[in-house]
């Protein structure tokens, strides 16, 4: 068996994969957190209860109604954009003038109330969502086996992390946002309903915190608390990475999953802190963040 | 001022005779401990403007190394609680010296981070027991003379430290020290113009705050005989923050006061709600951001404030 510095080529490469399918996760959560952030000034808390809501939609959907993975993955982010942009409308848009903790501590509560609700409703254990039929098995590549499940899970969330990016930096709506986010009294002043604009950044912002939700729900336990762990780990993420870049959030995402992927071969006891750690040094190194701007 | 003098001793005289009167004294004590965590917490959002998400670090790291001390080390009580305070205060110092690195809504996230890597490591750290916490930690005698095994006794002990921390942290408030932590706060590029070292003070918030809130929980673990991981979760940190936001940031008795009615709530809603205090508190906390801010002794003294100058 090939072996790459005393490990088993398979393992490592399994583990690889793990790493993507987590960075993947990553990616597609700081992304939105760092979209909204950008325009609405909010560090968004609940991200990991939105996150939790998708994946807990699409469960209610596939057991309650009899609605499959794939209509699931278009329908979960729609409600879980409505429920978000309810939020936006009562609470989160009084708060834009006001100090960023405001918004960071009202998500928190938020966070909060959608964990325990979903906890009464579910226990605190988890529900387990079926892989779907079309994307079950694996394949054998010679080198490793590939769970095709996990696979398109990566692919997934690369076209979607990519999409995202182009419709900001290049397209017209994306040159408004971002016109919005530099001076939000200019383009209004252009005839552009930015509170609309925002309203639906936010929207869209949660709406990618879902898809991540639904497309973890076959390879996770589905359970009330599955997000607020992941946020903190976020926030890691768009620390290291700077929530300057978009294609730099994309990146950091990925890239820490896979270094925590290789912290599980070597160092199994660290992997939960792995990017605790690496975010550490990287303050000390770069304290804007590998590609913030200051 | 007479009327803050008049309320002080109301407090003290309510909390002297609180056990006499009935009231189960390991609630009071428990509610105290909360109250100094609150306080010290204050220290560093009410009076330096610094929000940090990962509190329970310090109040759970002192409760276990406290329990370590006590149980293992066969360390008297007061040695142990100093100690466990000072390994929260070098915690402080740690994460302190990571976080000041940014600013703002930055510097709360990588607090979260690190708490949440504080949290990580005491699960898997040899001497807290993992997941079934450090249990059987014996109350043992003050220098070696009195006995805590009373729960009155104990009692008044954990009132008279109570009394010397908060009377420490309003000294520190009002020291040039905390004028300066003050000013920083305000203005921190006005700060660094008149040429103060605006990171090395908020690095000693850091250290006071995190020693502070590592005797309050290094206090809890002797009171209650065992620590566990909650006290090191991010929920715990989450806690504190309402105490101190529903008392009212930058006060004095805010925190106080916040922790009177989040630990009353928790101790009465336990019980009859499950798990419906998760969402009892969230709801507290969107009512306090949305229409609350100055919180409940901050309105108080609002309402006094223009009542006078109206």
């Amino acid at each position: 068996m090939t072996e790459v510095f005393g490990y088993p080529l398979p393992v490592i490469l399994g583990q690889l994969m793990l790493g993507l399918v987590n960075g993947s996760f990553y990616a597609l959560l700081s992304l939105g957190l760092a979209i909204i952030f950008g325009l609405l000034g909010v560090v968004n808390f609940a991200h990991g209860a939105f996150y939790m809501l998708g994946a807990y939609s699409a469960w209610i959907a596939l057991n309650v109604f009899g609605i499959n993975y794939w209509l699931a993955l278009l329908l979960a982010p729609l409600v879980v954009a409505v429920i978000g942009i309810i939020i936006e409308r009562l609470f989160l848009r009084h708060l834009y003038r006001l100090d960023p903790l405001y918004g960071l501590l009202l998500t928190f509560g938020i966070a909060l109330i959608a964990e325990g609700v979903l906890r009464y409703e579910f226990g605190a254990s988890g529900q387990s969502y079926p892989v779907p039929d079309a994307l079950g098995g694996t394949v054998n590549l010679g080198f490793m086996v590939l769970p095709i499940y996990r696979a398109w899970v990566i692919l997934a969330s690369l076209v979607i992390c990519f999409t995202t990016w182009f419709v900001i930096e290049r397209t017209r709506l994306g040159a408004t946002l971002r016109a919005a986010t530099e001076n939000a009294r200019l383009v209004q002043a252009l005839g552009i309903n930015v509170p609309v604009i925002v309203m639906a950044t936010y929207g869209g912002g949660v709406a990618l915190a879902a898809v991540a939700g639904v497309l973890s729900a076959p390879v996770i336990q589905v359970t009330p608390l599955m997000g607020s762990s992941l946020v903190v780990v976020v926030f890691a993420v768009v620390v290291i990475g700077g929530m300057g870049s978009i294609l730099g959030t994309i990146v950091s995402g990925l890239m820490l999953g896979i270094i925590e992927g290789f912290t599980k071969v070597i160092y199994p006891e660290a992997s939960n802190v792995a990017v605790f750690v690496i975010m550490a040094l990287v303050l000390f190194w770069r304290p804007a963040g590998l590609f913030g701007r200051e | 001022m007479r009327a803050t003098m008049l309320v002080y001793a109301v407090l003290v005289v309510l909390a002297l005779v609180a056990p006499l009167a009935g009231i189960y004294p390991v609630f009071v004590m428990k509610l105290l401990c909360f109250a100094m965590f609150a306080c010290a917490f204050n220290l560093l959002l009410g009076f330096g403007g610094i929000l940090s998400f990962g509190h329970a670090a310090y109040f759970g790291v002192a409760g276990y190394v406290t329990g370590w001390l006590l149980t293992v080390q066969g360390w008297g009580t007061l040695e142990g609680i100093a100690g466990g305070s000072l390994a929260a205060a070098i915690l402080g110092l740690a994460i302190g010296l990571i976080s000041v690195r940014r600013h703002g809504i930055y510097l709360t996230m990588i607090t979260l981070a690190l708490g949440q890597m504080v949290y990580f490591f005491c699960v898997e750290a040899p001497f807290t027991g993992g997941e079934n916490g450090l249990q059987g930690v014996p109350r043992g005698k003050v220098l070696g003379l009195v006995s805590l095994q009373s729960d009155l006794v104990m009692y008044y002990a954990v009132l008279a430290l109570f009394i010397v921390v908060y009377l420490f942290i309003g000294r520190i408030v009002h020291s040039p020290y905390g004028q300066v932590l003050k000013a920083i706060r305000e203005n921190e590029p006005r700060a660094v113009s008149l040429g103060y070292n605006v990171n090395r003070y908020k690095l000693m918030a850091f250290i006071l705050s995190g020693l502070l809130s590592g005797t309050a929980g290094a206090l809890k673990t002797v009171i209650l005989g065992f620590a566990t991981l909650s006290d090191v979760g991010q929920s715990t940190s989450g806690e504190v923050i309402l105490m101190t936001l529903l008392g009212g940031t930058g006060t004095f008795l805010g925190p106080v006061t916040g922790a009177g009615v989040v630990v009353t709530l928790q101790e009465y809603l336990s019980d009859r709600v499950g798990a419906w205090v998760t969402v009892i508190i969230g709801v507290i906390f969107v009512i306090c951001v949305m229409a609350f801010r100055r919180g409940i002794v901050g309105e108080i003294q609002a309402f006094y404030g223009r009542r006078r100058n109206g």
